[in-house]
């Protein structure tokens, strides 16, 4: 199939779409999804014409021929899921299997605050989802604009004003080999209300052995004083692809920490762009990429400071092997009024492999003048010296290998504030590695 | 236990050892003097296994075994230790974990189960008290943001923990304050047994005052030029390397 075909499927389907919809086409939510289907229409998949495509082609991704809408629940044994939760611990969950809901797995709450499908809400908080879908994600990105269209599933999570979640909440996409091939769309809502704060863990996982494409646009609002901790596991079957577009409006004296470990996949495109609209707000965007033969993740990151006395903190790290590919390209934009402005950006990648490459490209405008901003971008190999170091202290060269990456990676995964997520990360880093520490270094 | 016959190693093309005979007993201290650029260092990276070198000539072999054929980690594992000159900075490795690692994978290697936590903790305690650091260094990241007193005492902390049966000290007294020359050369002397063999490389004759060696050989040029015993290192602090060169050139 090509990519002009699929995109035509789509179009028919957007047809069918608003068929099954009855009233609802009338609504103001409704006229944003024609406008974002016709946007699509008109600007097509971003192909590598495209500067914000340039150095990842959806070519070998779009090729498939891929299920537009999702069929009923599909069982699942919890026991054979259950190693992709965060078990040992009591958490929040919004569990879809193949594009659809599992209230069987799932573990919602509308006490004090929501955590619920984006499904419920259009049906049940309508005045919330009217005040903000569609508000905070780039609506010019044509794979945004198509994910706008379809917008009917994902999560919804609202803490209301003052609200603290008593567990972490849990976003799992599952797709199956009874699915086949599968186009998955969630769109994800997540306000947080004045002094509330959450944290999300969310995470894409095939089961089968068919291409699986997710295209998946979340919108979240963080408002005054509130606290937002948001972590993304990667690490998906060599089948499987995943476009993500995350927007996050801060107001003032928020905070947020995000973090994406890319450990899996054939493609992983994350689109994260932060705005700070009030003063005194602080983001911090953590990313580490430890790839292997045939998959490939590009980090494009976008950080406004729009009013003075924000900070931004950045810091990936990409480890590359096999004939892996990363591309970071990290844009911070300092507006002329946004004095007092912190931003700091690091990029360091080590390159494994003879036919690992890295693309690295930091951005930086910067309008106002009294501001404090810095970047980095490192591309190289393991040290040599410290590599002999640990060798002729009786490390083996696969373990003395591994620790230096090891604690390259660590430097990342030891900001996660979750301690079950961290000793998770940590295992699946060893576990990648090939190797066995024992230890948390 | 070393026999080094014959020698001549290389590094890109550039031909730095040049025939060097070396046979250390159990037991016996060997110091190798010389000016700069005569092969002390290079000497001590191809005993250690560092594979810029190029060996090109001659053999080592390390109790009956030929030494060359392994890796620096098998040689580890023979019980060689070589303390760095420049020991290298690994941030995000604490120097626990890496000792742990490197002993356990020591243990592994010769089919023994890793220490238990406790022991290995205890034996740490001692060996810092041996060294008089500060408990602190466990949890830091190896020689990160170590001065270099820190960084030297570090190796000998990590030989008393190793307990290699031969240990090659490159100039760990150079750059070294009084005070952490006297800790240095008093945890080497307290290690020093009939098993365990030393090879002190060294530019100055200052640390043989506080270990004393029962050989010194001066290497000049890629050979080793005079051998003798600790009166040497004497002639050579009082007369200068000087007289050595003129010496040869009479020759």
């Amino acid at each position: 199939m090509s990519v002009e075909l699929l995109a035509d499927k789509l179009s028919s389907s957007f047809i069918v779409f608003e068929n099954e919809l009855n009233g609802e086409t009338k609504t103001d939510l409704h006229r944003i999804r024609r406008e974002s289907m016709e946007l699509f229409e008109k600007k097509g998949f971003p192909s590598i014409r495209h500067e914000d495509w340039k150095y990842t082609s959806l070519k070998p991704v779009l090729k498939h021929d891929y299920k537009v809408f999702h069929k009923g629940d599909q069982a699942l044994d919890f026991s054979d899921i259950k190693k992709f939760f965060i078990h040992d611990i009591d958490t929040h969950k919004i569990v879809f299997v193949n594009g659809v809901y599992s209230s069987w797995l799932s573990e919602t709450t509308h006490q004090g605050y929501d955590v619920c499908t984006f499904s419920a809400a259009l049906r049940r908080h309508r005045d919330v989802t009217d005040r903000y879908f569609s508000k905070a994600a780039d609506n010019s990105s044509a794979m945004v604009a198509l994910n706008t269209a379809f917008a009917q599933e994902g999560a919804y999570i609202r803490m209301t004003k003052g609200a603290s979640a008593i567990k972490p909440v849990e976003i799992i996409h599952f797709t199956t080999e009874e699915a086949g091939s599968l186009l998955n769309q969630p769109r994800n809502l997540i306000v947080l209300e004045e002094g509330s704060d959450v944290q999300i863990i969310e995470r894409h996982q095939s089961l089968g052995s068919k291409p699986v494409f997710t295209n998946s646009v979340s919108e979240i609002f963080v408002h005054a004083n509130a606290s937002l901790e948001l972590y993304r596991v990667q690490n998906d079957a060599n089948t499987a692809s995943i476009v993500d577009h995350t927007s996050i409006q801060q107001h003032r004296d928020s905070r947020v920490r995000t973090a994406v470990f890319s450990l899996g996949g054939k493609l992983m495109r994350n689109d994260l762009n932060i705005a700070f609209l009030g003063e005194n707000a602080e983001a911090h965007l953590d990313g580490l990429t430890l790839l292997d033969d045939g998959q490939h993740a590009d980090h494009h990151t976008r950080v406004d400071h729009r009013v003075p006395h924000c900070n931004s903190f950045e810091m990936y790290k990409g480890i590359y092997d096999g004939n892996s590919k990363g591309v970071f390209n990290g844009q911070i934009m300092v507006r002329p009024h946004a004095q007092k402005t912190n931003a700091f950006q690091q990029n360091n990648n080590i390159i494994l492999g003879e036919k690992a490459s890295v693309d690295t490209k930091p951005q930086l405008e910067i309008f106002a003048d009294d501001v404090k901003c810095s970047h980095g971008c490192t591309v190289g190999q393991l040290d040599d010296e410290a590599l002999f170091y640990l060798r002729s202290r009786g490390i083996p060269e696969h373990e003395a290998k591994a620790l230096l990456l090891y604690a390259i990676g660590d430097e990342v995964i030891g900001k996660v504030r979750l301690k079950e997520l961290r000793n998770r990360l940590h295992k699946l880093m060893a576990k990648k590695l090939n190797v066995d520490f024992q230890m948390e270094i | 236990m070393l026999h080094i016959k014959n020698l001549h190693a290389s590094i890109e093309d550039n031909k730095i050892l040049k025939g060097i005979n070396l046979e250390v007993r159990p037991g016996e201290v060997h110091a190798i003097m010389g000016p700069n650029g005569s092969g002390k260092s290079t000497l001590s990276s191809v005993i250690a296994g560092r594979e810029e070198y190029e060996v090109t000539e001659g053999s080592i072999e390390f109790l009956n075994e030929d030494l060359l054929s392994l890796s620096p980690e098998e040689r580890a594992h023979a019980g060689i230790f070589l303390s760095f000159q420049y020991p290298v900075e690994i941030p995000g490795v604490s120097l626990t974990n890496f000792i742990k690692t490197s002993m356990n994978e020591t243990r592994k290697a010769k089919g023994l189960e890793p220490y238990p936590a406790k022991d290995l903790l205890k034996k740490m305690r001692d060996c810092l008290e041996l060294l008089e650091m500060d408990k602190g260094f466990l949890s830091r990241s190896l020689n990160e943001g170590f001065s270099g007193g820190e960084k030297k005492r570090n190796e000998i902390f990590q030989m008393a923990l190793l307990e290699p049966k031969l240990a090659i000290l490159d100039e760990t007294d150079s750059g070294l304050d009084i005070d952490a020359l006297r800790i240095v050369a008093s945890g080497v002397n307290k290690l020093r047994s009939p098993k365990k063999s030393f090879v002190l490389i060294t530019h100055y004759q200052r640390l043989l005052n506080y270990i004393e060696p029962d050989y010194v050989h001066v290497l000049f040029n890629g050979k080793i030029v005079r051998s003798g015993g600790k009166e040497l290192a004497h002639e050579l602090e009082s007369k200068g390397y000087d007289w050595i060169k003129q010496e040869l050139a009479e020759v």
